[in-house]
C-alpha cells in the first residue's frame, strides 16, 4: 500500500508537471487574448516530432534546445499571419481557427511522419535506474523530466516577476489598452507570448514524447485535459494552473491504480450486491474505469458552479 | 451537384418575408421535386447510399446551425444528441415486431428526436446558463464525458462494437419493406423535407427572432423582456430534437450505432459542414452538408490525404470567407440584380486559372509526401501519370507551380477586388442599367 501511494504520488507529480508545462502557456495566451487555443497541444506534439527528427541527426541534447525554439517560431508565425487576421471576426472565429489548426497540424504530422508511432527513445545517457524503492525501479529519465519541469517553472516565475518584459506581460494580461497607451507594442507582446507558450509546449513535447508515445493522436489526448487544467485553475492564474495541474495529475494517477467499485464500498458497510442486482452495471464500475471521465466531470462541475476557476478572478 | 440552382432560389425565400407566398411555395415545391427526382437520375447503389447520407447530414447540420448560426452558441459536442438519439431509436427498433409492439418504422426517427430533446433539456439546463467561450467549453466537456461513459455502460451502448438491429420489421404503415436502399432514401428524404420546413418556420417565430437577438446583444434582449437563458435553452432543446431525428434516421440507414457516433469526430464534422456551408443563411448548412458528404465519399476513394484537404478548405473559409459558401454566393446578389455579373467574370476566370496552378502544385507536393509516409503501393500514380518520388523533378515542378501560382493568384485576387469596387461604384452611381 505504501509502495502504491509513494509511486502514484511520484508519477502523479510528474504527470502534473508535464500538464503544467502546457497549461502555463495556454493560460497566459487565454488571459491575454481571450483565445482558448485548441492547437496548443498540437505544439506539444510538434515538439516531440521535431525532437525525434533532430535527435536522429545530432542527438538528444541539441534537440532539447533546438526543437522548442523551432516550435516557438512556428507558433509566433501562426499568431502573426493567422490569428491576427481572424481576430477582427471575433472570438468564435478565433476559436474555430485554432480548432481547424489543431486538425490541420495532425494531418500534416500524418503527411510527414505517417500514421504509426515514431521510434523516439529516451537517450542512452539517461536510460538507467536511479533508485529502487520497495522493489520498484525508478528510472532516471523521470527524475530528469521532473528537473526540467521545475527549472522551467522557476524560470517562468522569475521571468514574469523580475524582468521588464515580464512586467509588461503581466500588465497586458489585465489592461491591454492601457499598456498600449503607454507606448508598448501590444500586438508584438501577444506574438511573443504566443510563441513563448508554444515553445514551452514544445519543450514538454521533447521530454514527454519519449516518455509517452510519439504518435499523431497524442495532441488530442492531452489537449482536452490541458483545457480542463486551465479552466479549473482559473483564467489568467499561473498559480491556479499549477495547482490544477498537480491536482489532476495526482487524481488521475491514483484513480488508475484503484481497483475498487461502488459495490465493494457498499459491501464494506454491509450491503451485498451481485450481478443480478438492480443497475449492477453502475455499481460494478471501478474507480480505475472512471479515470478517463474524471477530468471532464471536474470541468463541467467547475464551469457550472465556479466558472472563475480555483484561483481565477474573472469569467472570461 | 444540383445544389446550385436550388440554393439560389431557396435563399430568396430565406431573405425576409418580402417575397410573395406563391414564390416561396414554388421554392419548396422545387426542392421536393429535386429530392424525389435525384435517385431516379442517379440510379447506382453508391449514389443512393450517398443521397441517404446527405439527407441525414442536412438535418444534422441544420440543427447545428440553430445553435451556431441562429443562437450564437458554438458547440463542440452536438453529436451527443445525434448519437444518443440513434442509440435510443436502435433500442426501440429492437422491440418492434408485427405481433407485439407494432410501431410503424416511419415514426422511429421521432423516437430519436424525443431522446435527443430529452438529453438536450438535461445538458442544456446546465450549459445554457453561460454563453460564448464558457458555453463552448461546457459543450466540449459534456461531449467528452458522454463519449467516455459510452464505453463504461456496455449493456446500453454495446461497448466498442456498438449495437445493431434489423429495419425490416414489417410494421410500415405505407406498406414498404425497406429492404432496398431507395426506399430508405425516400423515408430519409421525407423526414429531411419535413425537418427543413420545420426548422425554416422556426426561424420566423418569435423564438427564432429572439434567438438572433440573444446572439447579437443579450443585454438588449433582456431589456425587451426576454430571459436570454430561457431563449438559449429552448433553442438548444429544439436543436437537440432535430439532431436526434437525424440520429434515428442514421440508425435506420446503417442498422448499427456505436460509441463513435456520440464522439468528437461527428461533433467536429458537423461544425465543419455547417461552417463551410455558411452560418449566416438558412440554406448554408444544406449546401455544406451536401458538399462535405459528397467530398467525404468521393475524395476518400482517390486520396489518402482527403482529411488534410478538408482541413485546408475549412481554414481557408475561416481566414478569408467567414460567411461560408452561402455568404460567398449571396455576395453576388446585388450584382445579379443589377445584371452586372458578367463584368466580374473576366477577373474570376483569371483567379480560377492561377488558383488552379497553385492547387495542382500543392496537390503534387501533398500526394508525394503522403505516398512516402503512409503508402505501401509499389509506384505512385497522380493525374494519370506515374511519378517517381525519389527523383527531384516532381518536387521541383511542384515548388515551381506553387510559387508561380501563389504570385499570380495574389495578383488575380487584387484584380477581382478592384473590379468589385468599380462595379459596385457603378451600381451606386448609375442605378440599374
Amino acid at each position: 500500500m505504501l509502495e502504491l501511494v509513494v509511486f502514484s504520488l511520484l508519477n502523479g507529480l510528474l504527470y502534473g508537471m508535464l500538464l503544467f508545462m502546457l497549461a502555463s502557456g495556454l493560460t497566459l495566451i487565454f488571459s491575454m487574448m481571450g483565445v482558448l487555443n485548441f492547437a496548443h497541444a498540437s505544439f506539444f506534439m510538434l515538439g516531440a516530432y521535431f525532437a525525434y527528427q533532430i535527435s536522429t541527426v545530432v542527438g538528444f541534447w541539441p534537440a532539447l534546445i533546438l526543437s522548442p525554439l523551432a516550435v516557438g517560431v512556428v507558433g509566433a508565425m501562426i499568431e502573426r499571419y493567422g490569428l491576427r487576421r481572424v481576430h477582427r471576426y471575433g472570438h468564435v472565429a478565433e476559436l474555430l481557427f485554432t480548432f481547424g489548426l489543431a486538425y490541420l497540424i495532425e494531418e500534416l504530422v500524418h503527411l510527414v511522419w505517417g500514421r504509426m508511432p515514431v521510434d523516439y527513445r529516451v537517450p542512452a545517457s539517461l536510460d538507467f535506474t536511479l533508485f529502487t524503492l520497495f522493489n520498484t525501479d525508478y528510472p532516471a529519465y523521470r527524475a530528469f523530466m521532473l528537473l526540467v519541469a521545475v527549472a522551467m517553472f522557476i524560470g517562468l516565475f522569475l521571468g514574469l516577476t523580475r524582468t521588464r518584459i515580464g512586467l509588461i506581460i503581466q500588465a497586458a494580461l489585465t489592461h491591454p489598452d492601457m499598456v498600449g497607451a503607454l507606448g508598448h507594442n501590444v500586438p508584438r507582446v501577444f506574438m511573443m507570448v504566443f510563441g513563448g507558450g508554444a515553445a514551452l509546449a514544445g519543450l514538454a513535447g521533447v521530454i514527454g514524447g519519449n516518455f509517452l508515445i510519439t504518435e499523431p493522436g497524442m495532441a488530442w489526448q492531452l489537449g482536452t485535459i490541458v483545457f480542463v487544467v486551465v479552466v479549473v485553475g482559473g483564467m489568467g492564474s499561473l498559480t491556479g494552473a499549477f495547482i490544477a495541474s498537480l491536482l489532476i495529475g495526482v487524481v488521475q494517477t491514483f484513480s488508475v491504480a484503484l481497483d475498487v467499485s461502488l459495490a465493494d464500498a457498499l459491501g464494506a458497510i454491509g450491503i451485498q450486491l451481485g450481478p443480478g442486482s438492480f443497475m449492477w452495471e453502475l455499481w460494478s464500475i471501478t474507480i480505475s474505469q472512471t479515470a478517463p471521465i474524471l477530468p471532464y466531470l471536474l470541468l463541467v462541475l467547475m464551469l457550472i458552479f465556479r466558472p472563475k476557476g480555483l484561483m481565477g478572478t474573472r469569467e472570461s | 451537384m444540383t445544389a446550385q440552382p436550388l440554393d439560389r432560389s431557396l435563399s430568396a425565400a430565406a431573405r425576409a418575408g418580402a417575397s410573395p407566398m406563391i414564390r416561396r411555395l414554388g421554392v419548396w415545391g422545387a426542392t421536393a421535386a429535386v429530392m424525389v427526382a435525384l435517385p431516379l437520375i442517379f440510379t447506382s447503389g453508391f449514389a443512393h447510399s450517398m443521397l441517404s447520407q446527405m439527407g441525414i447530414a442536412v438535418i444534422f447540420a441544420l440543427s447545428y446551425n440553430m445553435l451556431l448560426g441562429q443562437g450564437g452558441m458554438l458547440s463542440f459536442g452536438h453529436a451527443v444528441f445525434y448519437g444518443l438519439g440513434g442509440f435510443l431509436a436502435m433500442h426501440v427498433l429492437g422491440e418492434i415486431s408485427p405481433d407485439g409492439f407494432a410501431m410503424p418504422i416511419e415514426f422511429l426517427p421521432l423516437v430519436g428526436g424525443l431522446a435527443g430533446m430529452g438529453f438536450a433539456a438535461i445538458f442544456g439546463y446546465v450549459s445554457t446558463k453561460r454563453s460564448g467561450t464558457t458555453f463552448a467549453m461546457i459543450s466540449l466537456g459534456i461531449g467528452e464525458l458522454v463519449a467516455a461513459s459510452a464505453l463504461m455502460f456496455p449493456s446500453f451502448f454495446g461497448g466498442e462494437s456498438g449495437i445493431w438491429g434489423d429495419r425490416v420489421t414489417e410494421t410500415s404503415f405505407l406498406g414498404l419493406i425497406y429492404g432496398r436502399q431507395i426506399e430508405v432514401y425516400y423515408l430519409i428524404a421525407a423526414w429531411a423535407f419535413i425537418a427543413m420546413i420545420a426548422m425554416f418556420l422556426l426561424t420566423k417565430t418569435p423564438l427564432g427572432r429572439m434567438a438572433n437577438a440573444v446572439r447579437d446583444n443579450p443585454e438588449r434582449a433582456q431589456f425587451v423582456g426576454y430571459d436570454p437563458r430561457i431563449v438559449r435553452f429552448v433553442q438548444f432543446t429544439l436543436a437537440g430534437f432535430f439532431a436526434g431525428v437525424a440520429g434515428g434516421l442514421f440508425a435506420i440507414n446503417y442498422e448499427i450505432v456505436s460509441a463513435e457516433n456520440v464522439g468528437a469526430t461527428p461533433s467536429g464534422a458537423v461544425l465543419l459542414m455547417t461552417y463551410i456551408g455558411g452560418v449566416g443563411h438558412f440554406f448554408g448548412p444544406i449546401l455544406g452538408a451536401i458538399l462535405v458528404t459528397f467530398l467525404q465519399l468521393t475524395l476518400s476513394n482517390f486520396t489518402e490525404a482527403w482529411l488534410l484537404y478538408f482541413g485546408l478548405i475549412f481554414m481557408t473559409m475561416v481566414l478569408f470567407a467567414p460567411g461560408g459558401l452561402a455568404g460567398l454566393l449571396m455576395m453576388h446578389e446585388p450584382l445579379w440584380r443589377a445584371r452586372r455579373l458578367h463584368r466580374i467574370a473576366g477577373p474570376y476566370a483569371q483567379a480560377l486559372a492561377t488558383g488552379l496552378v497553385l492547387l495542382v502544385g500543392a496537390i503534387i507536393l501533398i500526394e508525394i509526401n503522403y505516398f512516402l509516409s503512409t503508402s505501401y503501393e509499389p509506384e505512385m500514380h497522380l493525374f494519370g501519370f506515374v511519378i517517381d518520388p525519389s527523383s527531384p523533378w516532381p518536387w521541383a515542378l511542384a515548388a515551381a507551380l506553387i510559387v508561380i501560382g501563389f504570385v499570380t493568384f495574389r495578383g488575380a485576387c487584387r484584380a477581382v477586388m478592384r473590379r468589385w469596387d468599380e462595379v459596385l461604384g457603378d451600381i451606386k452611381a448609375g442605378g440599374r442599367s
